[in-house]
């Protein structure tokens, strides 16, 4: 029924919970090492063995134990790694937020991994997860050490049952091995981890949400400050890292800070990995160095438009980033040029949309997303996401009013920077890059009464949503 | 927000260009609002966490960028904030206009019109509702509260802000509701949806009177009048001794109390109530209510004019005060009804009786309080302030139920206990308190001396005492020390039926505590060991000097909203007001010069002795003025056989309860909201009560009537209104001569007050025992009168329920009360149970020596093996038909708390 039917391809890139079945060509570009997809793509590579003999498992941890956990930190600010999160903060300054008088105020302290993984067009961690999860382990616990930590969780997006129960397997080699539990590998340091499966909200991924979740509450975003590192999970110091800036560290420690901080550029050090979808021929997870123009990713890596028509518009980072048309694709992808361009690089995730995609509904399926999944607390995103998406319907479905494009810009700069959590903000991103660029098309879903891209009328489409 | 100049503990902040005085750790919102300076805000109370979710409290923060939430930021020296530029104005307003797309707006026929934070704040901010067509939910569809008889949720009205929620998870920590969903469809719900009956809710009413709109709203108050017409009269809550401050919420065109609210910052609630401050007045308006004097006739009650009643009650009182001598009439005074008439009731006993026979309740749940902290530390009162409770480190409760007793008080230590308070419960029951306690001693009923004998022993063994408080304030140790040598830790732990490492744990988490401090209540006086109980605490305390600091000393928590002040009036047969002796020549003197008469020199009475000589025939006249002993005393069916015995019976009343319908004359008497008086709570505090309706029908306030009786008896008395009584009352009694009406209007006093100088007093025994030296006394273990035996093998114990109030006449009024608790119950633990074949719900029956019950059960493991546990609460089946008429040796307080019983199935 839908008049813009292609959009739905966009978007649609599914967890299946057959890990044989990804729609996706590969891993890795093949141009440049693999610092976290190593053996990505075969099944028994996440087994303890595979990880010791094949990709150096646990060396990094043997290391780091024998390292002050001050130094270990110090390593990793050296690395000059930015979280992958969505933030890009960096992990090491991240890390000495963490208090320090922990025995006289008899405080515990966690490090939660982020493996929530629910930003559209974001599928890396789950890649981590699937091939590589005793690197997450690892650098759980190299977290765990740098940080004075006793116990470190896991919260596992809702959807990936089968990856919870291949954590658990995987933690269970770990501490039957020694490299977790009591007195790990002889070092007197005793760590474990617990894995927690989410119950499939978005807004979980937020790390304040994530720790309520955690804890059985609703999961809300918190209220900042207090920031984690004062008062995160159960009331005590934490910190949240993503899966793969966690999975980040073996590498990171065994080559040393100095060594990765030559990847990538400076202030972008290091390797990411991009999750490539849409109007591409080659979609795909590509690890490569930050700094690389998009270009280079869309056309030499992804093998260029998929349906012969030219790509119109991107989304560099994720949903929440903002759009971008195709006089930004020179951009190198590093957090910092990202931004400067206006919009953000934040999980990697790039997303391509040919000419045949029509704008107003690409930017209604993204709304509606955030509607959907905006927690509810706080006034600008509940109601504002929702009137976004009421008006955006409206005019996807031909009864659009020529204030609404002007209400709709009004409404932008009074959500954005006012809600409670960025969940509000990450709303606004597609929703302003979109009015901004492609203006036109909604005028002419409003005026004209027929899409701009695929002329079909749309009156006769109401309720078709 | 807690006023606070002293310097370093202030911060100065500059909001809009002026200079302001904030407490450190407070928000910028409260410091904002205490100043003055107003910014909206919908999702803030200084009782909750901030959760800076409604955004409508946004400032501008010089230095910082964007947009900050003032109730979420705590200040900071040199902060520079602007409140109202116009970023934020618009912000704000866009806030008003999206919440108002989702709200049903229809203020003309809202009950909250008049009070109600969006219309305020659109109005202010002039929010157009047209900007975002209107998407509110529709109204009318059935939700958590469809079924409820107190509350009403309507999401078209609901802005959520989640303060109902945050309410009852923080504060009340019922944890009875949430949002459910998402996004735009939030809304308030129970956890899986259940109605909120079925839930954990306590019907505190908190989440209605937090809700800054209509969405929460007492059902029963809907329709009776919008929030702008009706007039709020602030008072004293009648029911517990906590004294909550409430404002009645007064239709003046109707004469109804329409809702009951109350103000966040008034002390000691600080705007909390329990489910029956907050909805238990129904009884007020209740067609069941006496209206016109009653004098029987040939065994029926015929109307009477007032002139009539009080003439005979005149008559026939001092008639049999003459012909059988003043000791043959005796009075019963009231703690539910204000220190004024209590004062006036023991002045008439006094006066017009001749007789020092008069007593109220005190006798039947605290008087081991009064005498035994008396003996010991020279005042029978509570110790310290409800206000200190959050700053306790260790609560050491035994025999109490706050949570359910004393709601308010309960609130206060969940509030220390989120503080990070530890907590010890002695308890044989699975209270509220138990399960939350560090430790909990179950131990079996009657053994407490037992268990306290031996923690102090080990307290001394380990040295945990404190030698110095002992050596310098204390007197009597030796013997006292002496007396410990029999109780071992292993014995205690044999006898109380509780392991002995946590007697040894307990003893150590209250003797270190920094500080500690012991809350009791009748589980502790209710034996016939009551008084011994009682000393043994205050030996525990001052062995530890665990007392006479701020948030340290023994409380024990007065039942009846005006128990401490009956006593404090002198309804007691042994002291006139502020515990004068009337065996003191110079006391007597006093009073004699002030009333004009000559005082009898002979200790009077109790309520126990009054029945024991109206069974015996000795007792003639006697006159109930607010009580039903028939109801509320053990072993009911004995003594009302004796009552009626009783030639001439007065009942001086606001229903016909089981004692009137024995009486010979029956005044109609104004309840609480009513008449003007005063109350002292438990922490000693004499507050406001104020006259909110008319009274129905010829119902006369009681201290009318009182002076009327007095004056049919041949003694004139005349008041022009209750503040002339005390005014009389405070000049004769050196505790209370400070306090006046004028003083307390705002916030009450905690009496010793001598001079109209002097603050009050919101500890005792600061630096002195009021007494001189603390006591120690020498106490043994004795078991209750009745200990289990083959033929009643099990221990029943009888107590208070959250939802209903002692005999429950009035709570019992209240459809929500009625639809929580609706029969009475008895609570056996689920091996008993199977014992006998029995499963949770069914029908058991309960006999004691006395008569039996058939009642439903409660079964689990609430109960320790071998006990059950009674509420008293329903009228058509009596608890009190079952308990002990054994009493405590000093004070005659019944022992309620243990008697022999079995259970059987029907
Ligand atoms: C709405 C929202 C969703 C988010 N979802 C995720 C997520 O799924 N995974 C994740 O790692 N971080 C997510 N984040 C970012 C986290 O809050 C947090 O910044 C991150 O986990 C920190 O890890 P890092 O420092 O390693 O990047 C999300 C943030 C927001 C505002
Ligand atoms: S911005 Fe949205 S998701 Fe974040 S707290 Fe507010 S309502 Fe919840
Ligand atoms: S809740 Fe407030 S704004 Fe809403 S209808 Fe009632 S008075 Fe008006
Ligand atoms: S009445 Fe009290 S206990 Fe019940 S839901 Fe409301 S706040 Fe919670
Ligand atoms: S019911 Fe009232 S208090 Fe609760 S969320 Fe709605 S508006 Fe707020
Ligand atoms: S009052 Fe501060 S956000 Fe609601």
């Amino acid at each position: 029924m839908r008049r813009c039917a292609r959009v739905g391809e966009v978007m649609a890139i599914r967890t299946k919970p057959d890990p044989q079945s990804y729609t996706f060509d590969g891993f890795g570009s093949g141009r440049y090492p693999n610092l976290m997809l190593r053996g990505a793509g075969e099944l028994e590579n996440w087994q303890l063995r595979t990880y010791e003999q094949k990709h150096e498992g646990y060396v990094a941890l043997r290391k780091a134990l024998k390292m002050e956990p001050s130094a270990v930190t110090a390593e990793v600010k050296t690395s000059g790694i930015r979280g992958r999160g969505g933030a890009g903060f960096p992990t090491g300054l991240k890390w000495t937020f963490m208090p320090k008088d922990i025995e006289d105020r008899k405080l515990t302290r966690y490090v939660v991994c982020n493996a929530d993984e629910g930003e559209p067009g974001t599928f890396k961690d789950r890649a981590i997860m699937e091939y590589n999860p005793h690197q997450l382990i690892e650098g759980l616990v190299i977290a765990g050490w740098a940080m004075g930590c006793k116990l470190g969780f896991i919260y596992v997006r809702g959807e990936f049952k089968w990856l919870v129960d291949k954590l658990d397997a995987a933690l269970q080699q770990a501490r039957e091995a020694g490299y977790l539990g009591r007195d790990i590998l002889g070092s007197g340091f005793d760590f474990d981890i617990l894995t927690y499966r989410g119950a499939g909200a978005y807004i979980c991924g937020e790390e304040t949400a994530l720790l309520n979740s955690l804890e059985g509450r609703r999961g809300e975003p918190r209220v900042k400050p207090p920031f984690p590192a004062v008062k995160g999970a159960f009331g005590q110091p934490t910190t949240v890292n993503n899966v793969e800036t966690l999975a980040a560290m073996p590498p990171i420690l065994r080559m040393g800070g100095d060594e990765y901080a030559k990847l990538g550029t400076p202030g972008n050090t290091g390797t990411r990995i991009f999750g490539l979808s849409g109007h591409v021929k080659r979609p795909g997870l590509y690890e490569l160095p930050l700094g690389l123009p998009l270009d280079f990713i869309l056309n030499d890596l992804g093998g260029g438009s998929s349906t012969g028509r030219k790509i119109k518009a991107i989304i560099p980072g994720g949903a929440s980033a903002p759009m971008w048309d195709a006089s930004a694709f020179d951009c190198p992808m590093d957090f910092d040029t990202v931004k400067a361009r206006g919009s953000m690089a934040g999980s990697g995730g790039i997303i391509a949309m040919d000419e045949s995609t029509c704008m107003v509904q690409a930017t209604l399926r993204l709304l509606r997303f955030y509607a959907h999944e905006s927690c509810g607390q706080c006034t600008p995103c509940r109601e504002g996401c929702n009137w976004v998406t009421k008006i955006l319907t409206r005019i996807e479905a031909g009864q659009g009013r020529e204030e609404d494009l002007p209400l709709l810009e009004s409404l932008v700069p009074r959500i954005n920077m006012r809600t409670l959590c960025p969940l509000g903000d990450a709303a606004c991103g597609p929703l302003e890059s979109a009015l901004r660029l492609f203006r036109p098309e909604f005028e002419h879903h409003i005026r004209q009464k027929t899409c701009l891209v695929t002329g079909t009328p749309l009156l006769a489409s109401l309720g078709a949503h | 927000m807690k006023e606070n100049t002293e310097k370093g503990n202030t911060v100065l902040v500059n909001i809009d260009g002026r200079e302001v005085a904030a407490t450190v750790g407070s928000s910028l919102l409260d410091a904002a609002l205490a100043a003055g300076i107003h910014i909206p805000h919908i999702c803030h109370d200084p009782r909750l966490t901030p959760t800076g979710a409604c955004r409508l409290c946004l400032v501008e923060i010089e230095g910082e960028r964007g947009f900050q939430t003032s109730c979420t930021r705590t200040v900071a020296q040199g902060m520079k904030v602007r409140t109202q530029t116009e970023g934020v104005r618009a912000s704000r307003k866009n806030t008003l206009e999206l919440l108002l797309s989702e709200h049903c707006v229809d203020c003309l026929t809202c009950d909250k019109d008049g009070d109600c934070l969006l219309q305020d704040y659109s109005y202010e901010y002039q929010a157009d509702k047209a900007r975002f067509p209107n998407v509110a939910p529709a109204a009318g569809e059935p939700n958590y509260t469809t079924e409820s008889f107190a509350l009403e949720y309507d999401p078209s009205k609901c802005v959520r802000c989640q303060k109902c929620v945050r309410y009852c998870q923080e504060v009340q920590m019922a944890e009875a509701i949430t949002m459910a969903n998402r996004g735009g469809s939030i809304e308030v719900s129970t956890g899986i949806g259940i109605s909120l009956n079925e839930s954990s809710c306590e019907l505190c009413g908190g989440c209605v009177n937090v809700c800054p709109t209509s969405a929460l709203y007492d059902k029963q108050a809907k329709g009776l009048g919008r929030s702008k017409d009706l007039k709020k009269v602030r008072t004293t809550c009648t029911y517990c001794g906590v004294g909550c401050q409430m404002d009645f919420n007064v239709n003046p065109k109707t004469n109804r109390i329409v809702r009951v609210t109350s103000e966040v910052g008034c002390i000691p609630n600080n705007g909390s109530l329990c489910v029956k401050g907050k909805y238990a007045f129904d009884f007020v308006h209740s067609p069941e209510r006496l209206t016109t004097p009653l004098i029987k006739e040939n065994g029926e009650f015929r109307e009477a004019t007032w002139d009539e009643a009080l003439a005979l009650v005149g008559k026939r009182m001092t008639e049999i005060r003459d012909q059988h001598g003043p000791d043959a009439i005796a009075f019963l005074s009231s703690s539910r009804c204000t220190n004024e008439e209590n004062y006036l009731m023991q002045k008439l006993a006094r006066t017009a009786g001749r007789t020092n026979n008069i007593d109220q309740c005190a006798t039947t749940c605290h008087g081991p309080s009064v005498a035994g902290l008396g003996e010991s530390l020279g005042s029978g009162a509570m110790t310290n302030a409800i206000v200190e409770i959050e700053d306790v480190q260790t609560l050491f409760l035994i025999g109490a139920n706050p949570t359910e007793a004393h709601p308010i008080v309960g609130l206060a230590m969940k509030k220390a206990l989120r503080k990070g308070a530890k907590l010890v419960v002695c308890d044989p029951r699975d209270t509220w308190m138990a399960k939350r306690a560090d430790i909990h001693i179950k131990h079996k009923p009657g053994t407490d001396n037992m268990l306290i004998n031996a923690m102090m022993g080990y307290i001394i063994e380990k040295n945990l005492h404190d030698p110095k408080f002992v050596e310098e304030r204390c007197e009597n140790y030796p013997a006292f020390l002496e007396n410990l040598k029999g109780y071992t830790i292993e014995k205690a732990a044999e006898e109380c039926g509780v392991p002995a490492h946590l007697i040894r744990e307990a003893a150590e988490m209250y003797a270190k505590g920094t500080p500690s401090s012991i809350f009791y209540t009748l589980g502790i006086t209710e034996h016939s060991c009551g008084t011994n109980n009682v000393r043994n605490l205050a030996n525990l305390a001052m062995l530890t000097g665990q007392i006479g600091k701020r948030s340290s000393g023994i409380n024990p928590l007065r039942g009846q909203n005006n128990v401490q002040g009956a006593c404090d009036m002198g309804a007691m047969h042994m002291a006139l007001s502020g515990y004068q002796k009337v065996t003191d020549p110079a006391v007597r003197a006093k009073f004699e010069a002030a009333w004009g008469v000559t005082l009898p020199t002979n200790v009077g009475g109790r309520v126990t002795d009054f029945m024991e000589h109206a069974g015996e025939g000795k007792l003639k006249a006697f006159y109930c003025f607010g009580e039903d002993p028939i109801r509320s005393e053990p072993n009911s069916t004995k003594l009302a056989e004796d009552m009626a015995k009783i030639d001439f019976l007065v009942s001086q009343e606001i229903f016909m309860t089981e004692t009137a319908k024995l009486a010979d004359v029956i005044l109609p008497a104004t309840c609480f909201a009513e008449k003007d008086g005063t109350f002292a709570n438990t922490e000693r505090r004499i507050q406001r009560v104020r006259k909110a309706v008319d009274a129905p029908g010829q119902a006369r306030p009681d201290w009318q009537i009182i002076s009327q009786v007095a004056t049919a008896m041949g003694y004139p008395m005349s008041y022009n209104d209750p503040g002339e009584i005390y005014d009389e009352m405070a000049a004769l009694s050196p505790n209370f001569a400070g306090i006046n009406y004028e003083r307390i209007d705002k916030v009450g006093i905690q009496w010793p007050c001598p001079t109209k100088e002097h603050p009050g007093t919101p500890f005792l025994h600061a630096g002195r025992f009021t007494r001189g030296l603390g006591l120690f006394q020498a106490i043994p273990h004795t078991p209750p009168v009745e200990v289990p035996d083959a033929e009643y093998p099990m221990i029943l114990s009888t107590g208070r329920t959250l939802f209903n109030y002692n005999i429950a006449n009035m709570t019992r009024k209240t459809a929500a009360i009625e639809h929580k608790q609706p029969e009475n119950f008895v609570e056996v633990h689920r091996d008993d149970a199977a014992a006998i074949g029995i499963k949770n719900g069914d029908m058991v029956k309960v006999e004691t020596r006395r008569g039996s019950l058939v009642v439903k059960a409660h079964v689990a493991r609430k109960v320790r093996p071998g006990m059950i546990w009674m509420a008293f609460h329903h009228e058509e089946s009596n608890t009190n038909l079952l308990t002990n008429d054994a009493f405590d040796t000093t004070t005659r307080t019944g022992e309620y708390k243990a008697c022999s019983a079995r259970i059987s199935k029907p």
